[in-house]
């Protein structure tokens, strides 16, 4: 299958790397490399072009959650073809011009890297055939436009307009992801290619116009539409280049290519003409007018931006194919103008070291050549004939006309056009006459002179273009167009003429109003600028966003605060109430009988007095519980009586795991109580205590109903199918065990990993933990009477190995019998810590490694790696197999791959569990010692002999 | 037996929460422990009581306590300490840069009880 399109897309987003760390060699690699990575998409989408003026479009699909509707698949169409070339060709320029811009201490190679992002992502958006996967690029083109308007992270206007940026786009972006998915529940699928095709059918269904809405505010708040106009002003703290490629060329123009490219399956309806042209128009004239009193340059382009963009939807909301095909034409016109005129100011910013069009003047003296690129684009922008601007805008009013006749209110459009144009016409004046002309310039920080060569030529190329397309539209802008517009129709495209004069119309006529009331306009411009600084600004969006997010901001202050105040307690006091509350509704609701029809197991004695047992211990815990010493032997006892109910039901494994955890969790709770106070505070009776008191037996009373309710009721299990295969499969007999190694090894692999964290972290929780323990008043305390009693010391000391020989046994015969690696981690942990009790930390030290996250390391490493050998086999990650082998003396045997995962568990549990446990008696014991503080309190005692180490504490 | 094991799971949730709703660090380690028994043996308890029959498959044996909810305890058993293990090390932590075993204990750190400086 052919990956050609994907590879381009992806190309981007690795050369971003590559570029990132290429940059180090200096900036002519730099950008070498760049263009090199803009280069070679271009050429991989060039060698689809034949296919593509047949007529074909190119498919690219791989399976990914084919289940739900996903796959990563691109499409080449005529729209993706000219906006890749969009993104392509202004990206080049747009590298090439960045170089000279940025000052010598900016880092060239993190903005190529940006770019480079930005690119692949925007490239993705055009070349996506499913519509979740567009919606990604889509995101992704947020997230690196944020990166890239941030880029002078220092700046704090920077930091805002990155922020503004990334939460109206980031919010636009979840809305197209709401209509996005309604599409898909409509259509049924989220292939681009089947949604297109099923126009009548979206249009005709209930759900159409909330998914209308959806998908339009994503592409308003995108495209700066009214009323989410505010954050590209605001964008243009971004450097220049920036600007000049993501907010007039390609990222705001995302926008109006959804629009593009939903046509066929949107447009068409009462709304999309209402909604789409109405905003569209609001947009137009709003960006217009403000821009006009912008004083900052790219402000100024700024507001431009916004209208020429409103100017763009108001053509796809009119709806017609031929408002189609001047809406794409003025997209293409638009970027090459638009982007020229960044670039240009760019370069007065960059030579005069400032942009306020109130302090540059007269600029023509020292840059004529710039000056004169800077007219030609403005002569565009304003829509000045034999420039490629006034064709599209001729289209406009033309289509705009046609509206007026066919729609209420209709008249407002040419009106609006008219007057949008003559304010295009008056702002674009002002760039060139406030700039170049128009007396002296005022206090400037640095002497402009002409830009280096190669700063210019970017320009160059953009104005030739704006002037080949605006003179010879039918040789150059015509097929790529035609390509365009098949695509967003998705059928020929109408007659349409690209010629300069089409005889005398009522465009002609708009066309002439808007010069002439430009040339009015900026000639009366002071008083309209002494109006407009005092009552201008008063509708401030910026600002009703601010409050809005301020509100967001307090208000879910105002719900943490309300539920967390800061008091654990009180939070779980919320919690268990919650909980009870949930459980008692939903059984309220079921209506069903709280015992069910099981018949019950007898009661015999033993089980009774064990549980009679359990029960007192738990009670008696929690009687002696501010006796903190008793409470956890009596802790301890209420584990071993869990273990017996294990052992009795039939769960030998459990019982196992149960007791030698115990056994970890007394010693690990008793070095702890070393450090901590002896006894709880006295708690007197109160409101607050006995609420507590009746939380806790509701709670009590809600797990017995819940169990009782439970027990009695026959359920479905999936264990027959673990039974069943167990043998056969997984080659061995003990159920559990091989659920665990083999069925559902994944979910043990996770287990053994958050264990490994939990030790790793508690390590890092320990060190540099400076705490002092229980003082000592004198030889006799309650803690020891003898340091270390020799016979339990040399008991130990003998019977490690058999300790030893028991876990290796325990963990081999884990896979057919009550066993395996938690369990025989947890006695091997428990045989080397008796051996530290008895014979002291220091002794013991002394002769095992200190540090186990080898041991945890490697058992990670084992587990992970038996699974993905399997790989290697062409077996699904940890897949396992086993065999017989026959050993000698010990006869037939079984060997199972799983076993060597189980190994890895056992070596996880044997290094977590002496991680926490030796550290913590490590530090016990230089408590103990009495070190000066600073004193590094781990290995301190590893050079002492036997008979003078202190003690841990406890055993 | 099943309404046994419900009493003794209700008790031990009841101590084990009343427990967790304590103000020093070291009832609330020994109430969690509690109610993760209560836990485990109701989830243990969700494969309903077999006795004498354990999931290891042998010849001539009909029916077996249902393997699944054992796995899954087996592992809860030895997570659980893992996480004792962790909250009583965050109990100690705090012990140590609060110089209180409360659990609310808040405010600027004033030095471990030994009265050392920190810096």
């Amino acid at each position: 299958m052919s990956m050609t399109l994907t590879l381009a897309v992806l190309l981007p987003f690795l050369g971003a790397a590559g570029v990132a760390w290429g940059s180090r060699l200096g900036r002519p690699t730099a950008i070498l490399l760049a263009l090199l990575v803009v280069l070679m998409p271009a050429i991989l989408i060039l060698s689809l072009l034949d296919p593509l003026v047949a007529g074909e479009t190119h498919l690219e699909h791989f399976a990914w959650l084919p289940a739900a509707g996903l796959n990563i698949a691109f499409r080449l169409d005529g729209l993706g073809l000219l906006f890749a070339g969009l993104i392509l060709g202004i990206g080049a320029l747009v590298i090439l011009y960045a170089r000279y811009y940025l000052a010598a201490e900016d880092n060239l190679g993190r903005l190529y890297a940006y770019l480079l992002l930005f690119m692949g992502a925007m490239l993705g958006v055009v070349l996506s055939e499913n519509l979740i996967q567009m919606l990604m690029f889509w995101e992704l083109t947020s997230l690196s436009s944020f990166l890239l308007i941030g880029y002078w992270r220092q700046r704090e206007d920077a930091r805002t307009g990155a922020r503004m940026a990334l939460a109206v786009t980031g919010a636009g972006g979840l809305a197209l992801l709401g209509g996005i998915l309604l599409l898909g529940r409509m259509t049924g699928s989220y292939d681009l290619s089947i949604v297109l095709a099923s126009g009548d059918l979206i249009r005709a269904h209930p759900l159409y116009v909330p998914t209308l809405l959806l998908i339009l505010l994503g592409i308003f708040t995108k495209s700066a539409q009214f009323p989410f106009h505010f954050w590209l002003p605001h964008a243009m703290a971004a450097p220049t280049p920036v600007s000049s490629y993501l907010h007039s060329a390609t990222m705001v123009k995302a926008g109006v290519f959804l629009l593009a490219r939903l046509f066929p399956a949107l447009a068409g309806t009462w709304e999309w003409n209402h909604l789409v042209a109405g905003f569209g128009m609001l947009t137009l004239i709003t960006g217009a007018v403000i821009a006009l009193f912008q004083h900052d340059l790219k402000g100024l382009l700024a507001y431009s931006t916004i209208s020429h963009l409103g100017l763009i939807t108001v053509l796809f909301g009119i709806g017609t194919p031929l408002a189609a095909v001047a809406g794409i034409f003025h997209i293409i016109n638009h970027a090459t103008f638009k982007a020229g005129l960044f670039m240009a100011a760019g370069i007065i910013d960059h030579e005069t070291g400032t942009r306020d069009m109130r302090r540059i003047n007269g600029l023509w003296r020292a840059m004529p050549y710039t000056g004169t690129l800077a007219m030609v684009a403005a002569s565009a922008m304003a829509g000045v004939p034999l420039f490629n601007g006034f064709l599209s805008k001729e289209m406009f009013f033309g289509e705009a006309v046609g509206v007026a006749n066919a729609m209420a209110l209709g008249w407002l459009l040419p009106v609006a056009a008219t007057l949008a144009g003559a304010f295009a016409v008056a702002y674009s004046l002002r760039f060139v006459h406030d700039v170049f002309f128009n007396g002296e310039p005022v206090d400037l920080p640095r002497h402009p002179h002409e830009p280096p060569r190669w700063m210019r030529v970017p320009v160059e190329i953009l104005v030739v273009i704006c002037l080949l397309v605006g003179m010879l539209p039918a040789l150059t802008v015509e097929p790529i167009l035609h390509l365009a517009v098949s695509a967003v129709l998705q059928g020929p495209p109408p007659v349409h003429d690209l010629a300069i004069w089409h005889g005398f119309s009522p465009a002609v006529l708009m066309s002439i109003l808007a010069m002439s009331g430009g040339v009015i306009i900026y000639s009366v411009r002071k008083p309209i600028y002494g109006w407009w600084d005092t009552q201008g600004g008063r509708v401030d969006f910026r600002r009703a966003y601010e409050r809005l997010l301020q509100g967001l901001l307090t208000l879910a202050g105002r719900v943490t605060l309300w539920l967390d105040q800061g008091s654990m307690p009180r939070l779980l006091r919320l919690f268990v109430a919650v909980a009870l509350i949930l459980g008692l509704a939903g059984w309220w609701g079921s209506g069903s009988p709280l015992t069910g029809p099981l018949t019950l197991l007898p009661l015999d004695a033993v089980s009774l007095s064990t549980g009679l047992a359990l029960v007192l211990a738990a009670i008696a815990t929690l009687v002696w519980h501010r006796q903190r010493f008793t409470a956890l032997i009596l802790v301890g006892a209420v584990g071993l009586m869990v273990a017996l109910v294990f052992a009795k039901f039939s769960a030998p494994d459990l019982a196992l795991t149960q007791l030698s955890v115990e056994v970890v969790t007394v010693i690990l709770l008793l070095l702890a109580l070393f450090f901590l106070p002896q006894t709880t505070p006295e708690d007197p009776p109160s409101p607050r205590r006995w609420g507590d008191a009746v939380l806790a037996v509701l709670a009590g009373l809600g797990m017995s109903i819940l169990t009782w309710a439970i027990l009695t009721r026959p359920y479905e299990s999936i264990a027959g199918f673990f039974l069943e295969r167990s043998v056969p499969g997984g080659g061995g007999r003990n159920v559990v065990n091989v659920i665990l190694v083999d069925f559902r090894g994944f979910d043990t692999l996770g287990e053994i990993t958050v264990l490994a964290l939990a030790g790793l972290a508690i390590f890092a929780l320990l060190d540099k933990l400076r705490l002092s323990g229980q003082r000592v008043a004198g030889p006799a305390t309650a803690w020891h009477w003898d340091r270390h009693p020799l016979i339990v010391a040399s008991l130990v000391r003998l019977l490690l190995p058999l300790a030893l020989l028991v876990a290796v046994f325990i963990l081999m015969r884990g896979h057919n019998l009550p066993g395996g690696g938690f369990i025989a981690g947890l006695i091997t942990a428990i045989a080397l810590i008796m051996l530290y009790l008895a014979n002291g930390v220091a002794w013991t030290h002394a002769r095992l490694p200190d540090k186990t996250h080898p041991v945890i390391g490697a058992g990670l490493l084992l587990a992970t790696l038996t699974g993905l050998a399997s790989l290697l086999f062409g077996h699904p990650f940890l897949t396992s197999t086993f065999g017989h082998v026959h050993w000698p003396l010990v006869g037939e045997f079984e060997v199972a791959s799983a076993m060597l995962f189980d190994l890895g568990v056992w070596l996880v549990v044997v290094g977590s569990t002496l991680l926490i446990l030796i550290h913590l008696g490590l530090m016990s014991d230089a408590s103990r010692d009495g070190l000066a503080p600073g004193t590094p309190v781990r290995g301190s005692g590893a050079g002492r002999s036997a008979g003078d180490s202190p003690p841990g504490p406890g055993c | 037996m099943e309404i046994l094991l419900s009493l003794a799971i209700g008790v031990l949730t009841a101590c084990g929460v009343y427990l967790l709703l304590r103000a020093q660090t070291f009832p609330v380690v020994l109430g969690l422990t509690l109610l993760s028994y209560a836990v485990n043996l109701f989830l243990f308890a969700s494969g309903r009581l077999v006795e004498g029959r354990p999931p290891i498959i042998a010849a001539g044996q009909t029916g077996y306590a249902d393997p699944l909810p054992q796995a899954l305890v087996l592992t809860a058993i030895v997570i659980g300490f893992a996480m004792t293990a962790f909250v009583i090390m965050l109990a100690l932590k705090a012990r140590a840069e609060l110089g209180s075993d409360e659990v609310d204990a808040q405010g600027e750190p004033h030095g471990d009880p030994t009265g050392e400086e920190r810096p």
